[in-house]
């Protein structure tokens, strides 16, 4: 197994700021914007990208949600790995919202498919973005594209890309790793 | 990766510890599903499931079918007292009858104790056992396990008393099995004629006193006199039990510490308890019926996830 870093701490925390600043452009105040970080990882980086518009740049009401797709997603009963549910946190209405998903790596789009259908179980919301940290290209099933990317990745399907958080792995990284 | 040691949930006694805890946790997140404005999942819309009620129920079929429902898989019902059994019709033929129209998964509820070991060996499809005779109701024990965890934090090292007719219960023995399975302290309080010869074979503590058992309990599960069972008197009369066995507020009011009545009904209001107790902030009966539509989706999920495509 080999691999590769893709960002070290200081340019994952660039990339952040930058998708701060974009989301400010396109939300402003967030009045009526809610973020809202996909079970398992997206958890972590929605809530560092919240952390960073609170204190960096002084934007007071960030409603934050968490969503768990395992119930939505079309793979049950058909891989060999058992599909295992996180909690769902969203304590807000997204009911003409304009709902922000936040994921670390799109690649196939099935997830964010899932989402899709998960979030509707809240209401209808006014409209949905997708931001992602890692896009990797060339490798979707579905047509979604990201509105807001950090960083566009060419890998091959044997090779996975790992986000680390410095909360849960110890250090914030991003890695190609090749098995 | 967590998954059920079973492919059928035929009693609790063929659980362990880790598949309660599996299906508790998954109960939570199904919870917080059923609570959304919309309640329903598509996780199991390629999975059909036949309800084969050869006993009559009412709480039980609704709670399951909802929750077949909410997973939004197809469902296909069926009674005894409707069907070709009336015709002579064997349960093998009956079941492969129903299997044979491409079913996944049969949840059963029949009057002779083991029909579910039976079926699960003669047809393939996964069993989910609804009540076999006087013998296992395992969904029942799991919804109320999960109202005690709910309530209090946890079960182990809990006290908790079942009140009533054991001989005849299929609840007393799944519960018994299901909470010494989570460490918590089982009590069977009743008349000595409804209290099953060798029952402390289970390890069990037996009173008799119904006062010496609420003083001893945290939880005090109360169970229906099945009086459809009975087939000879097992006592004088109705009013002599409910004064002997009955839960009423004087008597909750005279303990030394605020207990959990549970009741898995349907309730005789005025036998085995009383109204104003039902009704109380002290009962969490209502609560026990809103787990039991979480607490049969994680079984139906889970078990169903085991299906092979």
């Amino acid at each position: 197994m080999s691999q590769k870093v893709l960002l070290n701490a200081k340019e994952l925390n660039i990339i952040l700021h930058r998708l701060a600043c974009q989301l400010i452009e396109n939300h402003n105040d967030f009045s009526n914007t809610v973020l809202i970080g996909l079970q398992p990882r997206g958890k972590f980086l929605a809530n560092r990208l919240a952390e960073i518009l609170r204190t960096n740049y002084k934007i007071k009401n960030i409603k934050l949600g968490h969503l768990d797709i395992t119930f939505y997603r079309d793979d049950f009963r058909r891989g060999e790995k058992i599909l295992e549910a996180n909690t769902t946190e969203i304590d807000f209405i997204v009911e003409d919202k304009n709902i922000v998903f936040i994921d670390d790596v799109l690649y196939t789009g099935r997830s964010i498919r899932a989402a899709l259908t998960a979030i509707q179980s809240f209401g209808r919301p006014n409209e949905i973005e997708l931001l992602t940290l890692i896009d990797r290209r060339f490798s979707r099933h579905l047509p979604i594209q990201p509105n807001y990317r950090g960083r566009q990745v060419d890998a091959i399907n044997e090779e996975k890309v790992k986000v680390n958080w410095v909360e849960n792995e110890g250090e914030d990284s991003v890695y190609l790793i090749n098995s | 990766m967590s998954e059920l040691s079973v492919n059928h949930l035929l009693g609790i006694k063929y659980l362990n510890k880790k598949d309660i805890q599996l299906i508790f946790e998954t109960a939570d997140h199904f919870k917080e599903v059923i609570n959304r404005p919309i309640k329903k999942v598509p996780s199991l819309r390629d999975i059909t499931i036949a309800n084969l009620f050869f006993e009559n129920s009412t709480r039980t079929k609704l709670s399951f079918e909802l929750a077949e429902k909410r997973l939004s898989a197809d469902v296909i019902n069926f009674s005894a007292s409707q069907s070709s059994v009336k015709k002579g019709e064997t349960l093998i033929d009956t079941v492969n009858n129903i299997l044979s129209m491409k079913v996944d998964m049969v949840v059963m509820r029949h009057p002779k104790p083991g029909a579910g070991v039976f079926l699960s060996k003669h047809v393939n499809a996964s069993i989910i056992n609804a009540g076999d005779g006087a013998h296992e109701h395992p969904t029942q024990a799991l919804l109320d396990s999960y109202s005690i965890r709910e309530r209090l934090g946890d079960v182990k090292g809990k006290n908790v008393v079942i009140v009533g007719d054991i001989l005849h219960s299929r609840v007393a023995l799944s519960n018994i099995y299901a909470l010494q399975l989570q460490g918590a302290n089982v009590m069977v309080c009743g008349p000595k004629t409804l209290l099953p010869k060798y029952i402390k074979e289970l390890g069990v503590k037996v009173e008799t006193n119904l006062r010496k058992a609420l003083n001893w309990c945290d939880v005090a599960n109360m169970l229906r006199v099945q009086n459809e069972r009975m087939d000879i008197s097992y006592f004088p009369s109705t009013r002599e039990y409910t004064q002997q066995y009955g839960v009423n507020k004087a008597l909750l009011n005279s303990l030394d510490k605020e207990i959990t009545i549970m009741h898995p009904g349907p309730i005789n209001r005025g036998v085995e308890i009383t109204s104003d107790v039902a009704d109380s902030d002290q009962a969490i009966i209502l609560d026990q019926v809103q787990n039991g539509v979480a607490v049969r989706m994680a079984v139906i999920y889970l078990l169903a996830s085991k299906i092979k495509h």
